[in-house]
């Protein structure tokens, strides 16, 4: 099968300690809906992992599996296994709430907290009981989104004051605060403007030096300008229902420019042409 | 002859627009006129009562409305002036202390049926229970708190009356703050659930401040209610003519007076000041329920804002 070797080739291209996350999901469910099957993707470290695919293809899925974000879905089921640090975060010794504390989730829509720009950003602080100076985490957090010199001199006034861009930022400042390992981010820029979309994806660049990242997207330029691992996801529907799989992955450069499978050619040039 | 455009003229070329005009001899066009003014009415007269009652507390209790009223105790048959501070004051003890119980157990009844298990047999129950509730006849209210407390510690008392005007805030508390804790987006939720946070972590830092006002909202509209309500407390409170606190301890095991109660016993009595008291604290009973309640409406705007 194509798909191992992709997978093959990959992992062999980069160092096994390089992944900070290896998710393998051989089969996942909502209730008796078959959502996911058959996806490997290796998280690299200090990289930035793109999920494209058509809508309904499980990318958002597979991304909140990599935090346990799906145990809040009723009739949820999974079979597979996903890895970070070397552990299988679904092994029923692991808290899926420190798993969430060391990997930050940014959503879609921007949701910051009905409470000030700084609460908010202090909020992963408070919840880790954080001794340190608050001040400082808050302004380095908020230097990090780039937003702190729109928002420095209003610090108390509401999140839900601002724009949805600088929301948007908000809410990656509140992800990084804690500085966790990996920052996971569903289609973090489909609910902004054009403008709001290039400032989160300059920041996801810089970011890219301390974080690792991994986003769903289903702008295709938008992978192909910030990730440096592509994984493209489809729709089968030969089993009647919708079941959403990986048919490709590797680095975003070769995915782009030489897609092997013929669905990932597909996809792509009919986005292009 | 054919400038000439009256109606009446037939012979003209312009047509006829009178049956497009406003009319009342067009049946359906009178019955919908009659329909509305009904309407009206009948709206002005539901409000008939109301202002009715608020009028003739103002005319009969304005008049002997005075500072004295707040702080004097009630007199007796035949004396002249006094008050009901002690009636107001044990008012407020009442229904702080009904507060105090119908607020937490709500709240924490409303986070199990918003929260915990919305879907299970237990929720659908108790929200079926509560709905019944809230039409509970309130001097049942009294009679259970009349068992439940007053044989039991042996006495009438403040604590006794609490427990009765609990039971019937308990409802109105608990569903407001259900359907506030549903108002927060899901979105909010999640994010709280993504940065890490545990089940109470995101229940006592997100859920709950966000709705607040709206919890706040239900429990003005219970505190108005109870601070009216006479019938629970002729069980379990009964009345007392002196102030509630003796020497700066406050007796909570005594009988206690209320405005309600206070406006019962001493509006049917033949004494002319006693019965003016009671128009007096009437007025004062409706003023405070009425703060109470503009207190819970702005409250409840805020939340839209």
């Amino acid at each position: 099968m194509t798909n191992a070797e992709t997978m093959e080739s990959t992992t062999t291209n980069t160092p096994q300690h390089d992944v900070v996350i290896e998710c393998d999901i051989r089969e996942l469910y909502y209730g008796n809906f078959k959502a996911v099957r058959d996806t490997y993707v290796p998280i690299h470290k200090g990289a930035i992992t793109a999920f494209i695919g058509p809508s309904g293809c499980g990318k958002s899925t597979v991304l909140r599996c990599l935090n346990r974000m799906n145990d809040l879905v009723r009739g949820f089921r999974f079979e597979g296994r996903v890895n970070f640090l070397g552990r299988d975060i679904y092994d029923p010794a692991i808290d899926p709430v420190a798993i969430r504390r060391h990997i930050g989730m940014v959503f879609q829509q921007p949701n910051p907290f009905s409470m000030s720009i700084f609460n908010n950003v202090a909020f992963g602080l408070k919840l880790n009981r954080f001794k340190g100076n608050k001040e400082e985490r808050v302004e380095m957090a908020l230097r990090g989104a780039a937003l702190w010199d729109e928002v420095k001199d209003k610090l108390h006034k509401s999140g839900l004051s601002l724009s949805g861009g600088q929301q948007q930022r908000l809410c990656i400042a509140r992800a990084i605060a804690t500085e966790p390992e990996v920052l996971l981010m569903d289609e973090p820029c489909s609910a902004l403007d054009p403008i709001a979309t290039r400032k989160v994806e300059e920041l996801m660049l810089e970011l890219k030096e301390k974080y690792t990242i991994a986003i769903v997207t289903h702008n295709l330029q938008q992978a192909q300008r910030v990730a440096d691992k592509t994984g493209f996801l489809y729709v089968d529907t030969t089993e009647g229902s919708r079941t959403g799989y990986l048919v490709e992955f590797g680095d975003s450069d070769r995915l782009f420019e030489a897609p092997q499978e013929k669905y990932t050619q597909d996809y792509i040039r009919g986005e292009f042409s | 002859m054919s400038a000439n455009i009256h109606p009446s003229a037939p012979s003209t070329p312009t047509p006829d627009t009178r049956h497009l005009e406003k009319s009342l001899r067009n049946k359906q066009s009178l019955f919908s006129f009659a329909m509305s003014a009904v309407v009206g009415m009948l709206t002005i007269l539901a409000l008939v009562p109301l202002f009715s009652v608020v009028l003739m507390l103002f005319y009969r209790g304005g008049k002997s409305l005075s500072f004295a009223l707040f702080y004097e105790l009630p007199p007796g048959p035949m004396q002249e002036g006094g008050g009901f501070g002690n009636a107001i004051l044990g008012t407020v003890v009442m229904v702080g202390i009904a507060a105090a119980i119908a607020v937490p157990m709500g709240v924490l009844a409303a986070l199990f049926l918003a929260e915990t298990a919305p879907d299970s047999r237990l929720a659908k129950t108790v929200r079926f229970c509560g709905k019944v509730l809230t039409g509970f006849p309130s001097i049942l209210a009294g009679v259970f708190a009349y068992g439940a407390v007053v044989l039991l510690t042996g006495g009438f008392s403040a604590v006794a009356g609490g427990v009765a005007l609990s039971i019937l805030m308990l409802p109105t508390v608990m569903l407001t703050a259900e359907e506030a804790l549903r108002m927060v987006p899901l979105k909010m939720k999640e994010a709280a659930i993504g940065m890490g946070a545990t089940d109470f972590q995101c229940v006592w830092m997100v859920l709950l401040p966000t709705s607040l006002p709206g919890i706040l909202t239900g429990v003005m509209l219970a505190v108005a209610r109870a601070a009216g309500e006479t019938a629970p407390l002729l069980f379990t409170a009964l009345f007392s003519n002196y102030w509630i606190s003796a020497g700066g301890n406050v007796e909570l095991m005594q009988p206690t007076a209320s405005l309600a109660v206070l406006i019962y016993n001493f509006s049917g009595v033949p004494f002319q000041n006693q019965v003016e008291l009671a128009w007096a604290a009437a007025l004062v009973l409706v003023l405070l329920v009425l703060t109470v309640n503009l207190i819970g409406q702005a409250i409840s705007r805020r939340r839209i804002d």
